[in-house]
């Protein structure tokens, strides 16, 4: 099979103005995948599948990935006119220091493919694609008319990570009831309290127990207070 | 009251059987308890094979199983049971007839199991319709969903038609459905029924 950077060179000959990036896989198994831009993801995939070297015709795995937000530390150099005083004489000298800056990076929610080749007996190749952030913006295209066994692996990304797919023919939740409003796999998901009954709690579950207790015990005694 | 044990038994050598109809009554009961064909998880696979002839469970009366809720007896949640199957199985056993009864077979049944902490699993269906037999197991083997069978029988044989204590379907005041939990926008309302299941207290 070709290389990812051999598949980045074919869709970017084919698919005019395609932008794709190689996201490396440092690991030994080396899988290095393919990110594509939203707006041409859908004809990138649709090469992917016909062209006749890759004819990727299986769509094995689609999920989703939640990426937070990220503060990055970074040291840069400035250069800055500093007043010294050399021999009793005041002087200006530029000089070069080094500062941390923090920046924010801002999160986002990723769809992966994992393709195959039935055909031609290869595989995988993996692509991703992202969203601009995990608020707003989380529309991404559908590639269930490319592969249609995505379509069920996109129900089930938008249900649990709230990735829309837009083009897809019936995105409703798959695995959660319609009413729900959370998306369980996200990070920043907050479960419901219900650790009213934990016999055997330990670690996280014993401290959340414990916490229910404790806003319990404070509920009845401000109802107790208003009592008397 | 009941005939005495000894006095019966030299009755029935001369042909004379005695008998109560509170005895028979159980007796009927328990000889022929219909489970509902229904399965939810990797339990119902252990469920199954306890129907088939290794097993046998045609012995205690309870291999017809029904495809209704309307013809069954008893509702074995054989599995987990998802926030999102909680209200069906609910409404299902609300719709079953009087007598009736149910065995929580396995972990996930009782208590969520394993997957206790998921976003989409109950803590245990006891907290929303009364369970008359428990079975731990992950899954059960089929002797333990034999011996809730046999347990529940004993259970049966066991009550009395009057007084306290009697069987739901015998007291006009019971209450003999459930409400049905309603899936809201983060998680089940109520997420219990605190008349069948006052939240136990632990004691360390």
């Amino acid at each position: 099979m070709k290389t990812v950077e051999e598949i980045k060179a074919a869709i970017e000959a084919a698919v005019p103005g395609a932008w794709v990036e190689i996201v490396p896989n440092p690991s030994v198994s080396g899988q290095h995948s393919l990110r594509l831009a939203p707006e041409h993801a859908f004809e990138v995939a649709t090469f992917l599948r016909d062209d006749a070297e890759l004819s990727l015709d299986f769509l094995s795995n689609a999920t989703g990935v939640d990426w937070l937000d990220k503060e990055i530390a970074e040291k840069v150099k400035v250069a800055k006119t500093v007043t010294k005083t050399l021999d009793g004489v005041d002087q200006q000298v530029e000089e070069t220091v080094e500062e941390t800056r923090k920046r924010v990076v801002p999160g986002y929610l990723e769809a992966v493919y994992h393709l195959f080749s039935v055909a031609k007996g290869h595989g995988p190749v993996v692509i991703r694609i992202r969203t601009l952030n995990r608020t707003d913006q989380v529309s991404l295209p559908s590639l269930t008319p490319v592969w249609r066994s995505a379509e069920f692996q996109e129900r089930e990304i938008f249900d649990l990570f709230g990735i829309v797919f837009t083009g897809h023919p019936d995105l409703r939740r798959l695995l959660m009831w319609d009413e729900f409003k959370d998306h369980p796999m996200r990070r920043d998901y907050v479960e419901p309290d219900d650790f009213e009954y934990e016999p055997t709690a330990h670690d996280d579950v014993l401290k959340r127990a414990e916490a229910h207790r404790a806003k319990l015990a404070a509920a009845t005694a401000v109802q107790e207070g208003a009592g008397a | 009251m009941a005939v005495e044990a000894g006095l019966k038994i030299e009755l029935g050598k001369q042909g004379v059987f005695v008998t109560t109809i509170e005895e028979l009554y159980n007796w009927g009961r328990r000889s022929s308890i219909w489970p509902m064909q229904f399965g939810l998880a990797c339990c119902a696979i252990e469920m199954i094979a306890t129907t088939m002839a290794r097993y046998d469970l045609a012995r205690f009366g309870a291999e017809v199983f029904r495809p209704s809720p309307r013809q069954a007896d008893l509702m074995i949640i054989s599995g987990t049971v998802t926030k999102k199957m909680a209200p069906q199985v609910v409404r299902l056993y609300n719709q079953m007839a009087e007598p009736k009864y149910v065995i929580a077979m396995g972990a996930c049944a009782i208590s969520g199991g394993p997957f206790k902490q998921g976003y989409n699993v109950l803590k245990g269906i006891d907290r929303y319709i009364p369970v008359d037999v428990h079975i731990p197991g992950c899954p059960p083997r089929p002797e333990a969903l034999l011996h809730a069978f046999m347990t529940l029988q004993k259970k049966i044989d066991g009550q009395h038609l009057t007084g306290e204590g009697r069987p739901r379907h015998l007291d006009a005041e019971a209450q003999g459905e459930f409400p049905v939990p309603v899936q809201g926008e983060h998680d089940l309302e109520p997420t219990s029924n605190p008349g069948v299941w006052p939240v136990p207290i632990t004691i360390r």
